[in-house]
This record gives structure tokens, sequence and C-alpha cells, in this order.
């Protein structure tokens, strides 16, 4: 077995075998799809609130895989000199990265398969979508998250990496347009939120496959810029001890 | 050609010089203790030969190649154990084993890793569940999995039980025997007088002694004994002709060698004092230690 091969089994393993993990990247996002589209409390502004909710929770969904399951696996590892020992082995750090991100992109696609199955179920019939534009949001969004989770966890403790992941993942989510309308947040907060990397994703998403925004131009270059920045700034903070 | 040589190492952690110009060798067919205490630079030496850790000036070959610029194609042929850590805590035994003999694609088959190690029994447990000492032989498998021709151990005993210390220092043996370069760092002294061939000692960054054991204790024989606290010292050490120091709890050490034993116990005798504990010949290694640096480990 090649070496890739070997350090992505080990990856999925790793995911599979975490409950937090498996909680945090697919239990969430089912429980909050399924309840608030069931349960029309919040102000979507839509007729059926799975309209507004499926690709929000997609993109939340893509946050969760990029951005805090890998964050937190990737701190609590360097924690553990895991790094370290896999530093001393043939394997190298561009296999080591690959695999990695090889493992989110599975981790997606696990997501995706399970998410838009119970969205249809719940009555979502997008009009027209544009999976291709969807697929190109995901990649470049996973790209973003991916820096900023490599970010903090190139840098922080492990425990004190969980706790900044976790309270940005909340953060993200109220204000990144996923689960709340923008429109219902106060003017200036409604701007700033639209410039996160999770506004930016979701408006993408949300656009791609409802055709009901019209801010893509620029959710796209927002969105870009994070997923340029935020890896480019992981490469230069990243500490593998 | 030595498998390993420091030439001139230093090592800075900003105004800290953690390695003050070290160069020793390391020979392939033999365990080489690195030996100190904490602190003492052993570490930061050893990473600078994994390629792990750059060093601020000086050289270092590991089997003929430079660790930092050829790190990739020497990582194929050492096997590394870490202090401590390594491995996820969730991580099952029997898949980093697998994963470890994939990685270095040597043919290593790893339920036999673990069984060469005692851990067969234990496949299925993760890492968080493994004792100290299980732990221990664990990151003592991965490094096997490499069939090293030069292995960099990192207190390779520490907080394993007597059983499990016996068993890393016959896989310790036999991978020297096999023609290994074995580098072992510890600061237990025990250890490194049982299974070291060469040993290198480390002071506050730099090198005290260098050598084998026979080289270190030569010269330096001792008779230990022990005997009640109140023994009139001045009085045994004219009689004897000898320095006696008192070690504390009973027990005293004379600077002298086996000849004087008879000499010793006649005297203990005539004054009616106990005698318990007698042992004469070359100095322990904790004694060279204690000699070279004046205080203890």
């Amino acid at each position: 077995m090649s070496m890739l091969k070997a350090q992505l089994r080990a990856e999925l393993q790793a995911t599979m075998r975490n409950s937090e993990q498996l909680l945090l990247t697919l239990g969430i996002p089912v429980m909050l799809l399924v309840f608030f589209s069931l349960v029309d409390i919040l102000p979507t502004g839509t007729t059926d609130p799975i309209d507004f909710l499926a690709p929000g929770v997609l993109a939340l969904a893509v946050m969760s895989a990029a951005m805090v399951s890998l964050g937190i696996g990737t701190g609590f590892e360097r924690s553990y000199k895991v790094l370290k020992r896999l530093g001393t082995t043939p394997l190298g750090r561009g296999r080591l990265i690959v695999a990695k991100i090889l493992s989110v992109v599975m981790v997606e696609l696990v997501q995706f398969a399970v998410l838009i199955p119970v969205a249809y179920a719940l009555g979502w019939r997008p009009a027209s979508p544009q999976w291709l534009g969807a697929l190109a949001g995901v990649v470049v969004g996973t790209m973003a998250f991916a820096g900023i989770g490599l970010c903090l966890a190139g840098r922080l403790r492990g425990e004190i990496n969980l706790a900044a992941q976790n309270g940005l993942y909340l953060v993200l989510l109220l204000l990144g347009g996923m689960v709340i309308p923008f429109s219902k947040l106060p003017g200036g907060l409604s701007s700033v939120a639209k410039a996160l990397p999770s506004g930016a994703l979701s408006q993408v998403l949300r656009n791609a496959l409802t055709q009901s925004d019209s801010a893509s131009t620029s959710a796209w270059l927002i969105l870009a810029g994070w997923a340029v920045v935020a890896p480019a700034a992981a490469t230069r903070l990243f500490r593998w001890e | 050609m030595p498998a390993v040589e420091v030439d001139d190492l230093v090592v800075r952690y900003g105004d800290l010089v953690a390695v003050d110009h070290v160069s020793f060798c390391a020979e392939a067919g033999a365990v080489t203790a690195v030996l100190g205490p904490n602190g003492a630079g052993k570490t930061s030496t050893i990473e600078v030969c994994e390629g792990y850790r750059s060093a601020t000036s000086g050289s270092t070959t590991v089997l003929g190649m430079n660790p930092q610029t050829e790190q990739t194609k020497l990582s194929k042929r050492m096997g590394v154990m870490l202090q401590e850590g390594g491995v996820s805590l969730g991580a099952r035994v029997g898949d980093i084993a697998r994963l470890y003999c994939d990685l270095y694609g040597k043919g290593v088959n790893p339920s036999a890793l673990l069984e060469s190690v005692g851990l067969d029994e234990r496949i299925r447990s993760s890492y968080r569940r493994l004792s100290g000492g299980e732990k221990q032989r664990l990151s003592l498998a991965l490094a096997l999995a490499a069939r090293p021709d030069v292995a960099f151990l990192d207190e390779p005993t520490s907080g394993v039980d007597i059983t499990g210390r016996q068993l890393i220092r016959g896989i310790v043996r036999e991978l020297a025997d096999q023609g290994c370069a074995v580098v072992l760092a510890t600061h237990e002294l025990d250890e490194a007088e049982r299974v070291a061939d060469h040993v290198v000692i480390f002071d506050r960054g730099r090198i005290i002694a260098d050598g084998t054991l026979d080289d270190l204790r030569s010269g330096h024989d001792e008779i230990r004994f022990r005997t009640s606290p109140t023994l009139a010292l001045a009085e045994l050490s004219t009689a004897l002709g000898l320095p006696v120091r008192a070690l504390g709890d009973g027990e005293f050490v004379i600077d002298g060698d086996a000849q004087h034993v008879g000499a010793l116990t006649t005297w203990l005798a005539q004054h009616n004092e106990p005698l318990a504990d007698l042992r004469a010949g070359r100095q322990r290694l904790e004694d060279v230690f204690l000699r070279l640096t004046g205080g203890a480990l």
C-alpha cells in the first residue's frame, strides 16, 4: 500500500472513531436541517424554511469538516507529537497534507450524501440548481476554512485550540447566514457578517442552488480572498511541534 | 566510517545554548548511550541527527547523509523513538502498527512486530488505554518497523516495569547485533550500564566524557559496604592507608581496589562492626558521572 493511501486510511479511521467529530460534521448539520425545517421558528423569509436552510446547512457542513474537524484533530496531533513522529518517517509533509485534504473531501462527500437526500425528503426542490457552481464554492470554501482551522491548530495548545475552534464555529454559524438571514442582523453587523468566510460561502451556495441571492460576485470575491489569505497565513504560522 | 558523526555541533534557542560545540561518533553494530540530566542537550542533539531540528553551526552526518538536506532519503533507513507521545490517544494499537509498517514499506508484518514487543494481545486497544510501559514498547515497535540501519531511541525505558525493561534491553541488543547503530539517550545510568558499548556523557550542553564503559571506569576501583553509621572513619582510613567516605545511611566507600577487602573485613571484625552489601571492583557508571560532574542526575 502506498504511503499516501496508508496515511489517508489512518486519517479516516481517526475521524470515524471520534464521536465528537462525527457529531460536529454530521450530527449537528442534520439536526439543524431537520429541526428548523419542521419547526418553523426561524425568520428565513421563505415560504418553506428548507429552501433557506438547505444551502446554509451545506455551507455549515463544509465549515465543520474543513475548519473545526481538521483543525481540532490536527491541533491534538501537534500536541501529542504525532506530527513530529510522522515527520521522521518517509511520509513527508507533502503527502501528510494531501492525505488530510483528501480525508476532508471524503468526509464532505459523506456529508452531502446524507444532507442532500434529507433536504429533499424534507421538501427541498431547488429551482434550476447549478451544481457545478455549488461544487466550485465548496472547493474554494474548503480551502478557506482549512486555512483558518490550520492557522489556529498550528499555533495554539491542543485544549486552547479546541475551545477556539468551537467558539469560532459558533460565531461563524450564527453570523454566517447559514441559519439566520443577514437581513435579521443589525445593520453594521450584517455587513461584517457578509465579509466572513461562512457568510460568503452560504451566499455562494444559496445563489448557486436557489438563484435567490444577487450578491454572487462580491461573495465569490470575498470567499476567494479567504481561500488565498487563510492557507497562506497557515503556511507561515504553522508550527509542527 | 561511523554511522553517526557529530562534529562541533551548536544548537541555540534564542540566547540559550542547548548544545555547545559537541562532537562524537556512533558506530554501526554498537549501542551508544548518550547520558546526561534533563536539559543537558541530549534530545536537541538527537533531533539534529534525525533531521528534525536545524543546527546553529557544526556538521552532522548519519549513514553518510546530511540529515537536514537528505532527511527523506535518510528516513527510510532510520528508526526513531520519541521520549513520549507520538501517537493519537484514540488510535488503535493494531492500526498504528499497520500504518508505520506501510509507511516504511520494508515488509514488516504488523502482528509479528507487536508480538516482538509483547503487545499482540493489545492489538484492538486504543493508545490511551495502554500503560506507560506498553506505550514505550509500542513506540519502540514503530521504530523497528523501519528495519533501521540507525535507530535513535530517546529514553526507551522511562516508566517501564522490570519485565518490560528486560524486553526492551534484549531488543536493543539484538538491533545492534544485526548491525544497526543504536543511539540511546537516557538519564537512567543503570540502563546504559547494562546495554551500552559506548557512552557519551553530556552536562550543560557539553560532552564531559566519551568512551567505552571500561575506559570511563578504569583506574577508579572502589570498595563499597554497609556497617554501623557511627563507624570510626579516620581510624579505618589510617589502618588501610586509603581514603574512606561516608555516603549516608551506613553506606561507605573506600577509594581502592579489591586487594584491600581482607584488611577491611579484619578491621571491622576486630572492632565488632557489622558488615553488609560488600562490593569491590570498578566504579558504577553513576559514580563515574558523579565524579565527572559533581552532581546527581
